[in-house]
């Protein structure tokens, strides 16, 4: 039994769940979501046709119905292309999104020896090395220090797809379109960093695990929604949403592509190529819910549900170093329901992030190029460096206070 | 459907740049107060609010919303109710729009009680068709109460214009556009010419009488006899 385990907790296999249980199955139905929310929002029906015989599902099979389509198109090279980095460029566009994924924490550690009953948290700080605990298996493909910096670096990579692209297509357009992405990429990279650094003063760690298991404050317990950073870093979620939205290069933000001006980027790519750069942007949008999820509203922690059931009002207590969250109105829930609630938790909040994305998509008109580059420059970065100053006197009077 | 666009600015009178100076050398030469937005239309972030409220409340309405019944849809008439969404599309193969009540639709040609075509291709037709969309040729109908037939009668409903002076022309009521019914889709253009043998079974398939009360010559075909 526990090889069992051993294979579930190998990052591979972990990695391969979240890609196949989750991001996959989200970014294609996002493709037909996208088509059929923005219908609703400009009082049309949208796609609702496709359909396996009397299947009808309200269209979402139009997903399928689009794969098909695209994996048997015509796989079409122009002439004078660099064939090498013309069939390089969806990989490298779509490959670092899923890399960057494993270090977003999908759920809580998981025991398998406690799924029939409450966790009991107080044995668990006291000694974790305790057989009942054995096998555990963290929901978390790659835990490191570095956490949020991994994927700054990582999905910076993406934009080389869209460069390499826009070189390798031998058209004008195409290569305006790749150093537009590679522009906007740089400028916005900046902020959305900077937006992030007061999240990371206040709660003291980079590891998106680590802030959504820890919460800000151990005066409240960490499923208290008042303890996500939602709450004390609401700028820095508007600043680190605004650049984050433009690292998709969507509408309002989709000067690469433009549309109305040059098609961007992907104007000489058809078929399944194509489709890896579609497929990139809409897994980009899952990723980045996930981030903003995790960071900010508390990643995988139902409100009230702590790792042994519901409780309100409790606090936490320092055993052997760890916080445990004690006292209070309790509910004890066995660990596999409360796993089922979290990881439940994470998917809704992911969904619901994904759908704000495209309400904002369907909404806001495009920028032009140079309000783009004033908005990244000279709003969002010195809102981003003054947020990290005032969260930083915050904290440093909030310590002195005791408040922290 | 909105009613709340309703205060338009053309009542108010153009209103010039506020003039702030005049100088005194050249009356043309003014000192004028510049217009420049308010913070609160300059502001990006309120409009992107307000933006984003009005399409929140068009996605929740549809679709929390039942949908209009497509018959009053299609009619465009308005329907009340509080639970009714805004949604305007009417599914094209299933619901169709309301039609005019002197829609026409394709030609069909009418028949005599013994099933022949009432058509004495007197060629009226062809020439006052501004189209050039009907081709008759002519034959001997071997009967001498009518003299002439049809032995082609060709309507080409790409070029048809659905004018319905053919049946304004035609004195014997052989030719009539009240069959309701649309040009089908072909894929080539030679299947969208109608022939006499389509034209004449269209009563049939569209469910109405191919029979015309009018009687031939305006007096039967024994006019002759009865002179």
């Amino acid at each position: 039994m526990s090889t069992v385990y051993a294979i579930l907790d190998n990052p591979a296999t972990k990695w391969a769940l979240l890609i196949l249980g989750l991001v996959m199955p989200l970014a294609s139905l996002l493709t037909w979501a996208e088509r059929r929310q923005s219908a609703m929002m400009q009082d049309r029906l949208g796609p609702n046709r496709a359909n396996i015989g009397p299947i009808k599902l309200k269209g979402i099979l139009h997903f399928v119905a689009d794969a098909i389509k695209m994996i048997s198109k015509e796989d079409f090279i122009p002439g004078n292309v660099h064939r090498g980095l013309f069939a390089l460029a969806p990989i490298l566009a779509i490959a670092p999104v899923f890399i960057a994924f494993s270090i977003i924490p999908f759920g809580p550690t998981v025991f398998p020896h406690s799924f029939g009953h409450s966790l009991d948290t107080f044995a668990l700080a006291a000694d974790p090395s305790a057989p009942a605990f054995a096998d555990s298996i963290r929901l978390q493909v790659l835990q490191v220090d570095y956490g949020l910096l991994f994927y700054f670096a990582v999905l910076t990579l993406a934009n080389y797809g869209g460069t390499i692209a826009g070189w390798a297509s031998y058209n004008k357009w195409a290569l305006l379109g790749g150093l537009r992405s590679s522009s906007q990429m740089m400028s916005y990279e900046v902020s959305m960093g900077l937006s992030l650094m007061g999240c990371f003063l206040l709660v003291g760690s980079l590891e998106p695990g680590y802030i959504v298991s820890a919460g800000v404050t151990t005066k409240m317990t960490a499923s208290n929604p008042l303890n996500w950073l939602w709450l004390w870093q609401f700028p820095a979620l508007v600043l680190f949403f605004t650049a984050a939205v433009a690292e998709t290069k969507r509408a309002p933000f989709d000067i690469p592509e433009g549309e109305p001006e040059i098609i961007g980027y992907f104007v000489e790519y058809s078929g399944m190529r194509w489709g890896l750069f579609f497929l990139a942007e809409f897994i980009e949008i899952v990723f980045i819910s996930a981030v903003i999820a995790s960071v900010f509203f508390g990643g995988w922690q139902v409100p009230f549900l702590d790792a042994d059931g519901f409780r309100f009002g409790g606090h936490l207590a320092d055993i052997n170093g760890q916080w445990v969250a004690t006292g209070g109105w309790h509910m004890p829930l066995p660990h596999g329901v409360v796993i089922a609630l979290q990881l439940a938790a994470f998917g809704l909040k992911v969904v619901l992030l994904c759908w704000f994305q495209l309400l904002v998509r369907w909404t806001l008109p495009r920028f032009r190029a140079d309000q783009l580059m004033n908005l990244g420059w000279k709003v969002l970065l010195p809102c981003a460096l003054g947020w990290i100053m005032l969260t930083a006197l915050f904290q440093l009077l909030a310590m002195q206070a005791g408040w922290l | 459907m909105g009613g709340s666009h309703a205060h338009d600015e053309h009542d108010e009178a153009p209103a010039g740049p506020k003039v702030l100076a005049v100088s005194k050398v050249s009356p043309k030469v003014r000192t004028i107060a510049v217009v420049r937005p308010t913070a609160d239309e300059a502001n990006y972030l309120a409009a992107a609010k307000t933006g984003l409220g009005i399409t929140l409340k068009h996605f929740l309405k549809n679709i929390l919303g039942k949908r209009r019944p497509a018959d009053k849809l299609a009619r465009g008439e308005e329907v009340q109710g509080r639970f009714y969404n805004d949604i305007e599309t009417i599914q094209y193969p299933e619901e169709k729009t309301h039609y005019p009540e002197r829609f026409r639709g394709l030609h069909r040609l009418m028949q005599r009680e013994d099933g022949n075509v009432r058509c004495v291709a007197c060629m009226c037709c062809p020439t006052v068709c501004p189209a050039h969309c009907i081709t008759i040729v002519p034959e001997e109908a071997g009967d001498a109460s009518v003299e002439k037939r049809p032995a082609v009668f060709e309507i080409d409903e790409l070029r048809c214009v659905v004018c319905g002076l053919c049946v304004e022309a035609c004195p014997c009521d052989a030719i009539r556009m009240d069959s309701g019914v649309h040009a089908e889709p072909v894929e080539n253009r030679g299947d969208a010419i109608m022939t006499k043998n389509l034209l004449l079974d269209l009563s049939k398939k569209v469910g109405k009488d191919p029979s015309s009360i009018a009687t031939q010559g305006g007096e039967g075909p024994d006019w002759r006899e009865k002179r």
